[in-house]
């Protein structure tokens, strides 16, 4: 067990370095130099060279890449070139939006998709079956952003129950949630789709074999054999999918919070692309690396512990 | 099966011809003729610059499907010979490093880099392309090698290895043909994800840039005037789900028809 957790770690460790390196190189291939551009045409030569010292920029590739890489390392993510002050402090302000975003995105995935796929794969090839697989057919295709304007249009335009946009902050958390929860469906419903397709589809193979029959045949409620028999063998691809939704939600909020004008993470990274704040963008984006191969480890491990087959094998 | 059918035949269609002809020119503007509702000049109406909208959306096909399909036929392109590769080397240190790379590629959240890769090289049609077709590469990889790490151990594989053949040879005669299928079925997927990926990039504006018509880009300028003309955020975005769907129904059809033993590979 011990052994297949540092094998694991070892291979997140290189991940992350393999990630960083990629995003640290493809942001330097951009043209111009930040501090010219931010001085302006006029500047003179030793401004710049005092301006590019503050900001970290003198010193060769693979030195600015190691200060950055060792920054992040212990927190400190660089100094926005456009608002100077650190990008950690953006940062602390940003997630605050976007991660209850996310975690409220995923928990609506949730619980829309275990009744959906619960009530598809006990009612196989019934009405109800068809229902559900249609609809979600439908989630699917469906654009999350486009599901938002149209949830902007129907509950901000028509009906007038909440705001079209914007965040109030977290000093009225009503008012807060409120306001991400438009956000938090239209980001959910193509997930909770795709969760629900793969709920029945894991939730069908477990009900055919035998040992559901042979908890059936002892007497034990339909019920009680697909929640406590059926319901926990297909927990695994389930949870497969959960980890790698968290990267789709993670990307989709960058989206949303777009069309929400939620003051989160993706519009920073956006407002550090059209303001050339290339700092921003290679520290939030490696941040938002991070979590997501944080997160897949996490399922992992998740797993290897749910399973005590996968635990036997880890630990041999 | 036959659904899906129709509808990306409808789509493919529409984007064919808005190569030949257009109903009007998208690139005239023509305030006097703004917003309309449908009328027989204008069957879907016009937008807030007097443009036709069945032009536009027809014109948008083309922009979808160009850069999806170009986009998957990277991923066909390099991920599939990646695939079989390492299927024919199976276990060796190549093996290894192919799979580890293509972890690598799953590991990065797919629409972030794209956004990355469109924000630092600019915003184009091509650098769409490029950011989604780089994760298709590993989808393919997997799906081939997977697809041909069975056949590897069957009789008549065997048998082409003692009649001599290489490596090469085999993967190209005898273990491609069999995985056809499953790439039919992938490439549909993916297909239909490109559509979405392409109108998510240009909606937030780092996809093909105007004129182009794009129906990520046509929902963008619809949402500053959803008070006023909500309408024209409706015909896009409906565009865009309709051609998903029909993608979705036909690689479902493909895969019962093709091999109804196996299961969709989706990520």
């Amino acid at each position: 067990m011990a052994r297949a957790l540092l094998t694991r770690l070892i291979s997140l460790a290189l991940s992350l370095v393999v990630a960083s390196v990629v995003i640290f190189v493809m942001l330097q291939a951009v043209p111009g130099d930040p501090a010219a551009f931010m001085l302006g045409l006029n500047a003179q030569p030793d401004t710049i060279a005092a301006l590019r010292a503050e900001l970290g920029l003198q010193g060769g590739f693979v030195q600015r890449y190691i200060a950055w890489a060792g920054g992040m390392l212990t927190g400190d993510f660089g100094t926005s070139y456009t608002y100077r002050v650190p990008v950690a402090d953006l940062v602390a302000d940003r997630i605050g939006v976007s991660a209850p975003l996310a975690l409220y995105a995923l928990l609506l995935t949730v619980l829309i998709a275990l009744p959906a796929g619960l009530l598809a794969a006990t009612r196989r090839g019934q009405a109800s079956d068809w229902g559900v697989m249609g609809a979600t057919q439908l989630g699917i295709a469906v654009p999350n952003f486009w599901f938002a304007m149209l949830l902007v249009f129907l509950f901000a335009v028509k009906l007038r129950w909440v705001s079209a946009g914007g965040f109030p902050g977290w000093s009225d958390p009503g008012a807060a949630l409120l306001a991400l929860t438009l956000p938090a469906v239209a980001l959910a419903l193509p997930q909770a789709s795709i969760l629900a397709r793969v709920l029945r589809g894991a939730l069908i193979d477990t009900l055919d074999q035998d040992y559901i029959r042979t908890a059936r045949a002892k007497g034990l409620s339909r019920r009680a054999t697909t929640i406590r028999h059926a319901l926990r063998n297909a927990a695994i691809p389930v949870l497969t999918i959960l980890g790698l939704q968290f990267s789709f939600l993670l990307a989709g909020a960058i989206i949303i919070e777009n069309v929400f004008f939620l003051p989160g993470l993706g519009r920073l990274i956006f407002q550090g692309i059209t303001q050339r704040d290339l700092i921003v963008v290679q520290s939030v984006t490696m941040l938002l690396v991070f979590a997501v191969i944080a997160v897949t480890f996490a399922v992992e491990l998740a797993y290897t512990l749910a399973d005590p087959r996968l635990r036997r094998r880890a630990a041999r | 099966m036959l659904i899906g059918t129709v509808l990306t035949a409808l789509f493919a269609g529409a984007a064919a011809l808005s190569l030949f002809w257009l109903p009007h020119d998208i690139a005239a503007l023509d305030i006097s003729q703004r917003s309309l509702g449908p009328s027989l000049t204008h069957p879907l109406g016009t937008d807030h610059f007097g443009r036709d909208m069945l032009s536009m959306l027809m014109a948008g096909a083309r922009t979808s499907i160009a850069v999806a399909l170009v986009a998957v036929g990277i991923g066909v392109g390099l991920g599939v010979p990646l695939g079989l590769w390492a299927a024919a080397t199976r276990g060796s240190w190549l093996d290894e490093v192919i799979m580890r790379g293509n972890d690598l590629i799953f590991a990065f959240p797919s629409l972030v880099i794209a956004i990355l890769i469109t924000a630092v090289f600019g915003p184009s049609a091509l650098n769409a392309i490029l950011a989604i077709g780089i994760f298709n590469i590993p989808v393919f990889a997997r799906v081939a090698r997977g697809g041909a790490l069975p056949l590897w151990t069957l009789d008549y594989v065997m048998a082409a290895r003692v009649a001599g053949k290489g490596r090469l040879l085999i993967s190209a005669q005898h273990i491609l043909p069999n995985v056809a299928n499953l790439l039919i079925v992938q490439a549909t997927i993916q297909f239909s994800l490109g559509i979405l990926a392409e109108a998510a990039l240009s909606y937030v504006g780092l996809g093909a840039q105007p004129p182009t018509a794009s129906w990520g880009r046509m929902l963008a300028d619809a949402q500053t005037m959803i008070y006023t003309e909500p309408q024209l955020a409706v015909l896009p975005g409906l565009a865009i789900v309709l051609m998903v769907l029909g993608l979705n129904l036909l690689g479902d059809g493909l895969r019962d028809a093709l091999d109804p033993r196996l299961r969709r590979v989706r990520m």
